[in-house]
């Protein structure tokens, strides 16, 4: 008889503070991303960019820059070997962008027209800048603006429905009392995770083996299985650490080329895309042009709610930045319309970037709600708690925890709200004129299908085996603790393994569906594996292993409107003479179901509220028009919060419990702690100076030229 | 490769003397990297503007992307990788380990170094943009958080973990948290050490 726990079964693991398995690897430079592991005989790939925004490559010089020192080969469109693009894959259809050198066509300003590939970084670096390149430029669309011609409503898809609505707006909107009618704006943002895009290729013994930074290693793989016609089983992916991701680290152009490098010249290639070819490469935030209409009765109680957003994409791949989704979440109202619009130009394809919809869209919703608030005289809080749904505004369904006005309760009370007084323009501090500002966060809470196996090791450990990421997330010490908790050891006796697609199937890190999905799957293997240690009589040298798949149970989860909630609340000091804003201090709660460790959900939950602030002061790329390409597309034109922008920033959360989840109630985290920041620091900007800011980041020139409301 | 664009030189890192031959164009971040396997130094932008390759030389900050290789010979180079005595972790390590300082971790071993060195100029009386009085005969202004944020600012961090990475570097330099001696010594007052090239 094999006892798992000796004696006395531990629990507790979930839920208390523990530092990351790799910290002691992270802050010694010993932990290896996808840049650092060596190879022998590596050769190094560096891409050339198309200069145009649009046309047709028509030709490439590459014969001068292969007699150059150490270039092995200049791969491009008329040599490259071919890939398939034609496939459906666990995220959608590929980003034509990844079908890179298939074609002459340029449909972008940064576009990979070929990779230059030397002994040497710096052999492939300098040819590569010296590598010539013709093109027949056509004109191009660069220009995003609201009521664009080419504007159209995309299908939409069974999750997030292109438009939808409830009741006679026109109608409710006629009836109202008090109509807020305002339109915002947010600009193109860039992921720029600190870890460039990386990875290594390589054949070995007939498997290609590519070590990359990504946000799932069976989806990457997948993809190259795909892209390349090969069996599923012969590819083999691994991103042990990655420097950061928000969802920009999918399949890009620089695993393809790797590919396709290494198995042209037979030799190890590493791809590491620079800085500045970030820009154009790896997906942005789409830039938001959005009309909130808001409908209410003197009391504040919302009659009609509209909200219309409109994205840019690009020409050759569909993406839609769902900004109006939110309202289908947070706020009733007797008529009730959504809709997410796009236009189509002659730029990049954007992507997923933390929050992706909820960010943009919370800060239109959240300031239109504040400006509501305004006109009826009503406390903002008030004003929510005042049209708090009882189910899902749109879907009708029971919310499966729903404890939004326990965090501005909360949240009320540690940041003194009470004594606030609502007219603006009342505070100042020198030349500061200071103003607090709330809003409300919200973030789908998914689960997808995954796979873990979980191992009992014969010395008394346990190992666990998982394709998750750690991204930067904790989800390694997550995982450790949800494993070590539903083992009833103490984690020092578990050892969890990411990020290695040979462990199979699991979700990304993406949508705040990691913990929640990989812990279901973790749980459910360590279910099986304790009935099997019940029957066994001892473990044999390899270990008992028991294998989970969650795709059934998945499947079978009752349908509920499952979201995180929050309360952002911000402080600020406007500077009348320079026309800076500063944040102050910030205070986020929220309700984000069971929280597995403290100490790493904090960090993950302050770091997305710094993201707030710096979508609402500082992030902006600009494209320049006649060029189509972008404007100081590096991290000094690009500027993100550095730790000067940044003040002491608190967060925290209230009780969320879900007793019918079979997940234990554990929801994301990742992405709920940025939505409303830059809504709540608008606000808080109204509240210091009585002047509204609908167009992000709130620079100082705009703050110059919009002045004060104030005596 | 011809003679007049490599050099064999002579690298003095984490106190080891290292000689290799070098394109003359190789950084001494890719020197770090690519050549000596000491890939702890990270590469973030490659041109100056995130910190996360910011490594000590002769004990002063340094982005070592800005930094060519050859000319690097004949100065102390410390990496991340020579910060712990050993299993025995430096403070701002062992801080920023405890108190999550970091998420990702990419940047971490560029802050480490950074705030290693900044604790150093900041006991060494330099000012920085937010010290109220800089007179050479001032009092030395205490290293609030304000001074932390400010003297780290060339340092980006993506994850936004910058509220713990101060509350480290603020424990690791409490008085009588013991530190070991900056790998060059003593740093100059600022009136005798203007040459601050690569700081970062």
């Amino acid at each position: 008889m094999t006892t798992m726990t000796g004696p006395t079964p531990v629990t507790g693991a979930v839920g208390t503070a523990h530092t990351r398995i790799e910290g002691l690897d992270k802050v010694t430079g010993a932990a290896r991303y996808a840049g650092d592991v060596p190879y022998a005989e590596l050769a190094h790939g560096w891409l050339v960019l198309s200069t145009i925004a649009r046309g047709r490559i028509r030709s490439v010089e590459a014969d001068p820059v292969l007699a150059m020192p150490g270039v092995l080969a200049v791969l491009h469109h008329g040599n490259a070997p071919r890939v398939n693009a034609d496939y459906t894959g666990l995220l959608g259809r590929p980003d034509p962008t990844v079908a890179v050198f298939q074609h002459d066509r340029v449909p972008f300003a940064g576009w990979p027209v070929a990779l230059v590939v030397a002994e040497t970084s710096e052999q492939a670096r300098e040819a590569a800048e010296a590598l010539v390149v013709h093109y027949d430029e056509e004109p191009h669309d660069v220009a995003f603006f609201a009521g664009h011609p080419g504007t159209y409503t995309p299908e939409g898809n069974p999750r997030m429905q292109a438009e939808a609505g409830k009741g006679d707006l026109e109608a409710e909107l006629t009836a109202s009392a008090v109509v807020v009618d305002a339109e915002y704006t947010t600009p193109q943002e860039h992921h720029n995770p600190l870890e460039p895009h990386a990875a290594m290729a390589r054949w070995d013994s007939g498997r290609l083996e590519v070590i990359d930074s990504n946000q799932g290693s069976t989806w990457v793989a997948e993809e190259l299985a795909n892209l390349f016609s090969l069996d599923p089983s012969s590819v083999r992916v691994r991103a042990e650490h990655v420097g950061g991701a928000f969802g920009s680290k999918g399949v890009r152009p620089h695993q393809v080329l790797a590919v396709m490098a290494t198995t042209v010249l037979h030799r190890p290639v590493r791809v590491v895309l620079t800085r500045r070819q970030l820009f154009s490469l790896v997906g942005y935030r789409s830039p938001t042009a959005q009309r909130v209409r808001l409908g209410a009765d003197p009391d504040g109680r919302l009659r009609a709610l509209d909200h219309q957003a409109l994205n840019l994409t690009s020409k050759v791949h569909e993406f839609v930045e769902t900004s109006a989704g939110l309202g289908r979440v947070m706020y009733d109202a007797d008529a009730h319309h959504t809709v997410n619009r796009v236009v189509a130009l002659d730029v990049p394809t954007p992507t997923w970037m933390r929050a992706p919809g909820a960010a943009p869209g919370s800060f239109a919703l959240e300031c239109a709600l504040d400006e509501l608030a305004e006109k009826c005289g009503v406390d903002p809080i008030a004003l929510r708690a005042r049209n708090e749904p009882d189910a899902g505004p749109v879907s009708g369904l029971p919310f499966s925890s729903r404890n939004v006005l326990a965090c501005f309760q909360e949240g009320a009370r540690r940041f003194g709200w009470a004594d606030r007084d609502p007219r603006p323009g009342q505070r100042r501090d020198g030349r500061w004129l200071i103003g607090t500002g709330t809003a409300a966060a919200t973030h789908p809470s998914g689960v997808a299908p995954s796979t873990a196996s979980v191992t009992a090791e014969p010395d008394g450990t346990f190992t666990v085996r998982i394709t998750a990421a750690d991204v930067g997330t904790g989800a390694r010490t997550a995982l450790t603790l949800i494993a070590a908790e539903a083992l009833e050891v103490e984690p020092e006796r578990v050892r969890v393994r990411i990020a290695d697609s040979d462990f199979g199937q699991a979700m990304v890190a993406g949508g705040s569906m990691g913990t929640r999905s990989w812990a279901w799957a973790v749980t459910s293997a360590v279910r099986e594996l304790r009935e099997l240690l019940v029957l066994g009589d001892g473990i044999p040298p390899e270990g008992i292993t028991a294998r989970s798949n969650t795709a059934e149970a998945v499947g079978a989860l009752p349908m509920r409107e499952r979201h995180a909630f929050g309360a952002q609340f911000a402080e600020v000091g406007v500077d009348v003479v320079t026309g800076e804003v500063r944040v102050r201090r910030m205070l986020g709660i929220f309700a984000a179901g069971r929280i597995v460790n403290p100490l790493t959900a904090r960090s993950q939950l302050v770091g997305g509220m710094v993201w707030g602030l710096s979508m609402a002061l500082h992030e902006e790329a600009a494209r320049d028009q006649a060029s189509g390409a972008l404007v100081g597309a590096d991290l000094a034109g690009y500027h993100f919060a550095a730790n000067a922008d940044v003040p002491l920033i608190e967060a925290d959360w209230v009780d969320d419990p879900d007793d019918e989840d079979p997940v234990g109630g554990i929801k994301g985290i990742g992405e709920v702690s940025i939505v409303g920041v830059a809504a709540a620091i608008a606000n808080a900007v109204w509240h210091a100076t009585g002047v509204r800011h609908r167009h992000l980041p709130i620079r100082p020139d705009r703050v110059l030229l919009a002045g004060t409301a104030t005596a | 490769m011809s003679h007049s664009t490599a050099s064999v030189i002579t690298l003095n890192i984490n106190g080891e003397k290292h000689t290799l031959p070098v394109d003359h164009r190789t950084t001494l971040l890719d020197a770090l990297r690519e050549r000596l396997d000491l890939t702890g130094t990270k590469k973030g932008c490659d041109q100056g503007q995130c910190g996360a390759c910011t490594v000590l030389l002769d004990g002063r900050r340094a982005v070592s992307c800005l930094q060519l290789a050859v000319a690097a010979e004949g100065r102390e180079v410390t990496t991340i990788e020579g910060i712990a005595d050993g299993d025995q972790l430096h403070p701002v390590q062992q801080a920023f380990l405890d108190l999550d300082g970091y998420q990702c971790g990419y940047c971490t071993p560029g802050q480490v170094c950074s705030a290693i060195a900044m604790i150093e100029e900041h006991a060494a009386g330099w000012p920085s943009a937010v010290t109220a009085d800089v007179r050479p005969q001032a009092e030395a202004a205490p290293l609030t958080a304000e001074e932390i944020r400010e003297r780290m600012s060339g340092n980006l961090c993506r994850c936004g973990a910058y509220v713990s990475i101060v509350r480290a570097i603020a424990e690791a330099a409490r008085p009588g948290v013991p530190r070991p001696p900056s790998p060059s010594g003593e740093l100059g007052h600022l009136a005798g050490s203007e040459e601050t090239e690569g700081v970062a």
